[in-house]
């Protein structure tokens, strides 16, 4: 249902600073998959993310989304189907509006903005019970300015907000990154809670292979803008952390050495 | 400070109003500072002047002067997200060629409206003195403005607006084009500078080519003035200290031109001095109030 091909994107192009991100990305996301994307620092995945979503223009290639092609549309437009999670806690959520004010723009993802009143006392109600799933208390804080919230309040009201208007694809990108542990892993469950209560189909940057591991249906490894690893059911559930870390290494033309397992 | 000078200086300050809350619309909500109002105050004027001049009703010159505004703070706005110029510099530009549009639009450097129609007339014809008619109507109007305004940064759109100008890419990712959200607002706020341009010149009988030098230090001027005074918490709280610091603005400036020190006296010329002291004041104004407090 989102047909990635040939996608290539280069930085700096024509000049001396010239970086090829993306070399030519071929990827078919079924509906439903949960894809996890691993690869070391520069590999691209971030790129990715930000050209699937239309934040950087792409020098080649094709982008289908449930039969639509949205290569020409810009982010603004491609936002009715792509919703996403930065990896910078205050990126997703408008900081000087309030807790309410962010859900109502979020509530109207891809349809006009009007002239009505921005929140609406039924509203509410309704971000009211949203909020209690979140567990953090937020229901009761809906005049609150987000800017007053943590990192990890932030995170989780990004990612509330990014399916109040159901996406036909979830973009989060190393979302829990900037978190403490016990944070992340609190959102990390919600995502995974949410993700398959309403059947998402999903994109996840993660650093952490366990975690790459454990998620999701399938996963992707990209290196130096091509993915290099696509293995998904069984294939992935066999896989192992020290299987990954070894093509990880061997990718970069070096040995895998089991010191190395220290730093995961 | 006589009574006539407090009333003159109410009437400004309500004039200038609209200005200010345009000024703070963009610079504050959409942390775009745009200098275009020095040149769309005097287009308002131009426009309305001319139009009263040529028969049409003072109340829909006023409609066509807001039209003009907004026309013009497009052009900035279309000049900054289409064309990819510094929003400083785009507004530079508009502001110099509105310079030139100001004097096509008058034909003349300036523009009398002596013995022509204007919003005051009812007021004057009423029985209310020029000084009172002035101050009351353009309260009036302002505070219709401020509400209007109130209503509008509350609205679904308006919330966009909000979050255009403190997170551009929260808003892009929620669906909104933030290029149209900031050629209407920069479109609006100059909408409102042209507005007052229409009212000064009624009220003061002309419109003059250079009425607009110093607009936006005005502006900043009052808002800052407001803020520091009347605090700036919620967008309510910061519209209407915006309006009534145009007020205050217009208050000190009057009252530091009746001073009289021995010989010495401030003369209009000082004016762009006072101003600075003005603004430089309201900004070290909390600072100081924190370092008194933390001792
Ligand atoms: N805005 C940019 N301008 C120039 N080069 C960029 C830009 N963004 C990314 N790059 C380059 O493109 C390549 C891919 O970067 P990208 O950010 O996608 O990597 P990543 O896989 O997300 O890495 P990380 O794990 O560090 O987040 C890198 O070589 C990077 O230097
Ligand atoms: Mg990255």
């Amino acid at each position: 249902m989102i047909g990635i091909s040939g996608l290539s994107k280069y930085f700096h192009r024509g000049s001396v600073n010239e970086v090829l991100a993306l070399g030519g990305i071929d990827l078919q996301v079924r509906r439903g998959d949960f894809i996890t994307v691993v690869g070391s620092n520069g590999a691209g995945k971030s790129t990715l993310l930000n050209c699937l979503a239309g934040s950087y223009p792409i020098d080649g290639g094709r982008i289908v989304i449930d039969d639509c092609d949205v290569t020409s549309w810009p982010e603004h437009r491609r936002a009715r189907l792509i919703s996403r999670v930065f990896q910078d806690p205050l990126k997703g959520t408008c900081g000087s509006l309030s807790i309410e004010q962010n859900l109502a723009l979020a509530a109207r993802r891809g349809r006009p903005h009007g002239l009505g009143l921005g929140v609406r006392r039924r509203d509410r109600d309704a971000f009211r019970r949203q909020l209690a799933q979140l567990g953090l208390g937020l229901e009761e804080r809906l005049k609150d300015q987000v800017g007053l919230l943590s990192g990890g309040q932030r995170q989780a009201l990004t990612l509330l907000m990014s399916t109040l208007v159901r996406p036909q694809i979830l973009l989060l990108d190393e979302h829990t990154a900037a978190l403490d542990p016990k944070t992340a892993l609190q959102v990390l469950e919600l995502t995974e809670k949410m993700v398959a209560e309403l059947h998402l189909t999903a994109l996840m940057v993660t650093h952490n292979m366990r975690q790459a591991l454990q998620l999701g249906n399938r996963l992707i490894m990209l290196h130096g803008g091509r993915v290099i690893l696509d293995i998904s059911g069984e294939e992935k559930d066999r896989m192992t952390v020290e299987g990954l870390l070894q093509r990880f290494y061997a990718v970069r033309g070096e040995t895998f050495d089991s010191d190395r397992m220290l730093l995961v | 400070m006589t009574f006539y000078a407090f009333m003159g200086a109410l009437e400004q300050g309500f004039a200038y109003g609209f200005l200010v809350l345009g000024v703070y619309l963009t610079f504050r909500v959409l942390d775009f500072p745009d200098l275009t109002v020095d040149g769309s105050l005097p287009l308002g004027a131009a426009v309305s002047a001319v139009a009263i001049s040529s028969g049409v009703d003072p109340w829909v010159s006023l409609l066509l002067a807001l039209g003009a505004g907004f026309l013009a703070g497009m052009v900035t706005g279309i000049l900054n997200t289409k064309f990819g110029i510094l929003h400083l510099l785009a507004s530079i530009l508009t502001m110099i060629a509105l310079y030139s549009i100001n004097l096509r639009v008058m034909g003349a450097p300036n523009v009398t409206l002596l013995g022509k129609p204007t919003v005051l007339d009812p007021l004057l014809n009423a029985g209310l003195g020029p000084f009172a008619a002035a101050p009351l109507l353009f309260g009036v109007l302002s505070c219709l403005g401020l509400l209007g305004l109130f209503w509008l940064l509350h609205t679904a759109y308006g919330l966009a607006i909000q979050a255009t100008g403190a997170n551009r890419q929260m808003i892009t990712s929620q669906g909104v084009n933030a290029d149209h959200v900031i050629i209407f607002t920069v479109g609006l706020s100059n909408g409102l500078a042209a507005l007052s341009g229409a009212l000064l010149c009624q009220s003061q009988g002309a419109a003059d080519v250079n009425m607009g030098i110093g607009t936006i230090v005005a502006g900043l001027a009052s808002v800052i003035v407001g803020e520091t005074l009347f605090g700036c918490r919620s967008v309510g709280r910061a519209l209407l200290a915006a309006l009534l610091g145009s007020a205050v603005y217009r208050l000190a400036i009057a009252l530091a031109l009746s001073l009289k020190l021995g010989s010495f006296s401030f003369t209009p010329s000082d004016l762009n001095l006072l101003t600075a002291l003005l603004v430089v004041g309201a900004l070290i104004l909390p600072q100081l109030r924190r370092k008194v407090l933390w001792r």
